[in-house]
């Protein structure tokens, strides 16, 4: 509708049949319609029964979520749709590779914030460090800021991947 | 894939078509579909009609589904074959119809490698079909083709392609029947009771109601029609219909207000504006319904029943959803309404009749009369009047001839009255008449054209022909696109930009050419002569009437402007201003 209504992000969980042309069918629906992608991760989850799992977060209006999710429940190859932000508890992490090229100084601090966060390095040189950092968007951005004065040259991160708390499955 | 099997590929897929109860195939031969023709040319179950271009090919199954209610099948090769069908299946998701598209491709081992007529089809259409596939392997199609028919009747109605490569038509696999494949696509049919018992109640509290019927029930079936009508009837309300849905209730009933929208009725518009309870069944809110959404129906509690969950809050906010199909929901509706002896507001349902007769006493949509030149509105009345005992089926083009057709025409039935609503497709028309006509071989079957639309598949003149079908072709021509013109004279300063063609062809000559029969009305003594002669030729007919080239299409909702602020002729000025930009709302 035309009033400005309030921004929400929202991540959704969807399952689907590890098929040729799924994630395309997914993604352009998002493109198609001009719906956001903030991050989307995808893997085989169930290889007996050939299903991906779909982890995508977006941001829209309330009604905006809800087309979203109706408009991912309508395609074929989709079998469910949960809206993790909604529908209870859950837990969503990611994880991030960072590379720091320094020396001296920089080199020592760098691993001095990278044990902070818990990060490991898994790769070095004489210049270098790969770390590897997990956990939430936030937590993994906090860590990428930190390293940028400190001689940060690379990111590669996989976006979220979220799960329900408690017992039940999707 | 290449162990021997009963059957090869080819035979696969018509085993398949046949057991899906196709009886016609509309298409175009090419490399990389031979061996389908191949087999086609050996049987004798399967009817093909050859078309002149692939568009029209999926328009043709179009106006076969739309008029039987069955699955539209079209069978075109690789590449270019498979690019012409874009249109049709964007114009078929648009409008729900349900067709499967078989595309030849090029062998799987040739596939991304820019070979000759290769085009990535299933790529090209993911977001103009319900659902495609890309068959890998012969040991699937047969499970594909069942699969593709069922998910394009399921549910909401839509164009499913199939792509099939050379190599895997060519080997050798096992056919099964659809009996053997349970589908997991399983759409909701039956409506929620508790929803339905809600929908009741805020019905017999309305005091200003308004039923608003869109192609979903037409699309449901005769049945859902049938019960429709039977549930106005009950409650004795006011029913408007879209576009898609005209047909859907008899448009001689006096409940019916005629067609909503843009063009559509002032007493429906109105009604719409100020009722208290809207009930749509099977409408999508669609823009040239609404108008400006934030003055949409301000005071009004909204139901919407939809098989379609993605329909449901997409454009208008509406206090009560009904996800399911129109016919069960409304056989549940009726049900629930009997057994609660539901008593409504008469004296309050009255005086919004009374109202709503006022707004009807506008008779908006009357014209000056003409004895020198034909005025479209008038020539679209005298079809009525002089062909309705043949129960005709009506197909248009897209512009000013189908708006006028719209509110000129009545429908009793559905499934007569056929158009390209959603995506407002030209040179619809002709090809989609074809179609109906293969399927309704002893019907009347009228294209109403205008002179530009029916240019974009005249080629179709041809296939008539061919296959003896006596499509009757009503050109409206007003040496413009009308709709176009109109645009630009209303909102565009007068500036004619392009919408002029300065040559037309000499369509009796045309007719001829094609070994149509061709005639002409140049005068409005002449127009009655002109249809009498056209509908008793037991022969494909242009017919082509010169029309009053400054008539608009009236009445009109401006773009951007609300249903209470009708434009109802050139001599309405009650609105100066249309819409601007600023007000959130682009033109279009």
């Amino acid at each position: 509708m035309i009033k400005h209504e309030e921004i929400q992000r929202h991540t959704i969980a969807v399952l689907v049949d590890n098929e040729s042309g799924v994630l395309a069918r997914v993604i352009g629906l998002f493109s198609g319609r001009g719906y956001n992608i903030e991050s989307l991760t995808v893997a085989e989850v169930n290889a007996a029964d050939n299903l991906s799992r779909i982890t995508i977060v977006t941001s829209g209006t309330r009604q905006i979520i809800e087309q979203i999710k109706n408009q991912l429940r309508r395609l074929v190859p989709v079998h469910k749709v949960s809206d993790l932000t909604i529908e209870g508890p859950h837990v969503g992490r990611e994880l991030a590779l960072v590379k720091v090229s320094s020396t001296g100084e920089k080199r020592v601090e760098s691993l001095r914030i990278a044990d902070i966060f818990r990060a490991r390095a898994i790769d070095s040189t004489n210049e270098s460090f790969v770390f590897e950092v997990v956990g939430a968007t936030e937590k993994v951005d906090a860590f990428i800021k930190l390293m940028e004065p400190l001689g940060l040259v690379d990111v590669s991160r996989t976006g979220v991947a979220a799960i329900a708390r408690g017992a039940a499955a999707l | 894939m290449s162990q021997q099997g009963a059957m090869n590929g080819a035979e696969i897929l018509l085993k398949a078509l046949v057991d899906q109860g196709v009886e016609v195939i509309f298409g175009y031969p090419g490399g990389a579909i031979l061996p389908i023709y191949d087999e086609l040319f050996k049987q004798n179950r399967l009817k093909h009609i050859l078309v002149r271009h692939e568009q029209a090919a999926v328009h043709a199954a179009e106006g076969y589904a739309r008029s039987t209610g069955k699955v539209g099948c079209v069978l075109v090769t690789s590449g270019p074959g498979a690019t012409n069908t874009v249109t049709g299946l964007a114009d078929a998701l648009c409008d729900s119809v349900p067709l499967v598209c078989l595309t030849g491709q090029v062998p799987t081992h040739l596939i991304g490698n820019d070979a000759f007529q290769e085009a990535d089809i299933t790529g090209i259409t993911r977001p103009c079909t319900k659902h495609n596939y890309l068959v890998k392997d012969v040991a699937d199609l047969a499970r594909i083709v069942h699969e593709a028919f069922h998910v394009a009747r399921s549910g909401r109605p839509g164009p499913v392609l199939v792509d099939l490569p050379k190599d895997v038509v060519q080997a050798h696999g096992e056919y099964h029947g659809p009996t053997r494949f349970k589908s997991k696509y399983k759409p909701q049919v039956k409506g929620d009771l508790k929803a339905i018992e809600k929908a009741v109640e805020m019905i017999a509290a309305a005091k200003r109601p308004i039923v608003y019927v869109g192609g979903g029930v037409v699309n449901s079936g005769p049945a859902a029609c049938q019960l429709l009508t039977q549930f106005v009837r009950l409650a004795g309300f006011p029913c408007t219909q879209t576009l898609m849905g005209l047909g859907a209730f008899p448009s001689s009933d006096p409940l019916s207000l005629g067609m909503l929208g843009m063009h559509g009725t002032y007493e429906a518009n109105l009604a719409m504006h100020d009722c208290d309870v809207m009930i749509n069944v099977g409408a999508r809110f669609d823009d040239r319904v609404t108008g400006r959404l934030n003055a949409f129906s301000p005071n009004s509690k909204k139901i919407h029943i939809d098989i379609d969950p993605s329909s449901i809050n997409k454009n208008v906010v509406v206090d009560l959803a009904v996800v399911g199909d129109a016919a069960h929901i409304l056989e549940d509706m009726i049900k629930v309404w009997k057994a609660k002896q539901v008593r409504i507001d008469d004296k309050a349902l009255r005086a919004w009749w009374a109202q709503i007769e006022q707004w009807r006493g506008k008779d908006c949509l009357r014209y000056p009369a003409s004895n020198a030149i034909i005025k479209p509105q008038y020539a679209i009345q005298r079809l009525y009047e002089l062909t309705k005992h043949k129960n005709p089926f009506i197909t248009t083009e897209v512009g000013q001839h189908q708006m006028w057709a719209a509110q000129h025409f009545r429908f009793e039935k559905p499934n007569h009255w056929l158009t390209s609503g959603g995506l407002g497709t030209m040179g619809y028309g002709l090809p989609a008449a074809m179609g109906v006509q293969v399927a309704h071989p002893g019907a009347l079957v009228i294209d109403i054209a205008g002179e530009s639309s029916i240019q974009m598949n005249i080629q179709e003149l041809a296939t008539l022909a061919q296959h003896k079908l006596p499509v009757k072709v009503f050109i409206l021509n007003n040496q413009y696109m009308g709709m176009v013109r109109q645009w630009q004279e209303l909102i565009h300063g007068g500036r004619y930009s392009e919408s002029h063609m300065h040559t037309h062809p000499d369509f009796v000559k045309l007719a001829e050419a094609f070994g149509a029969v061709g005639l002409r009305a140049e005068k409005p003594s002449q127009v009655d002569d002109l249809i009498n002669e056209m509908i008793s030729v037991d022969r494909p007919v242009v017919a082509e009437l010169r029309t009053d080239a400054s008539e608009n299409c009236f009445p009109m909702i401006m773009p951007g402007m609300a249903h209470n602020e009708m434009v109802l002729g050139p001599e309405d000025r009650s609105v100066e201003h249309p819409g601007s930009e600023e007000d959130g709302m682009v033109l279009v």
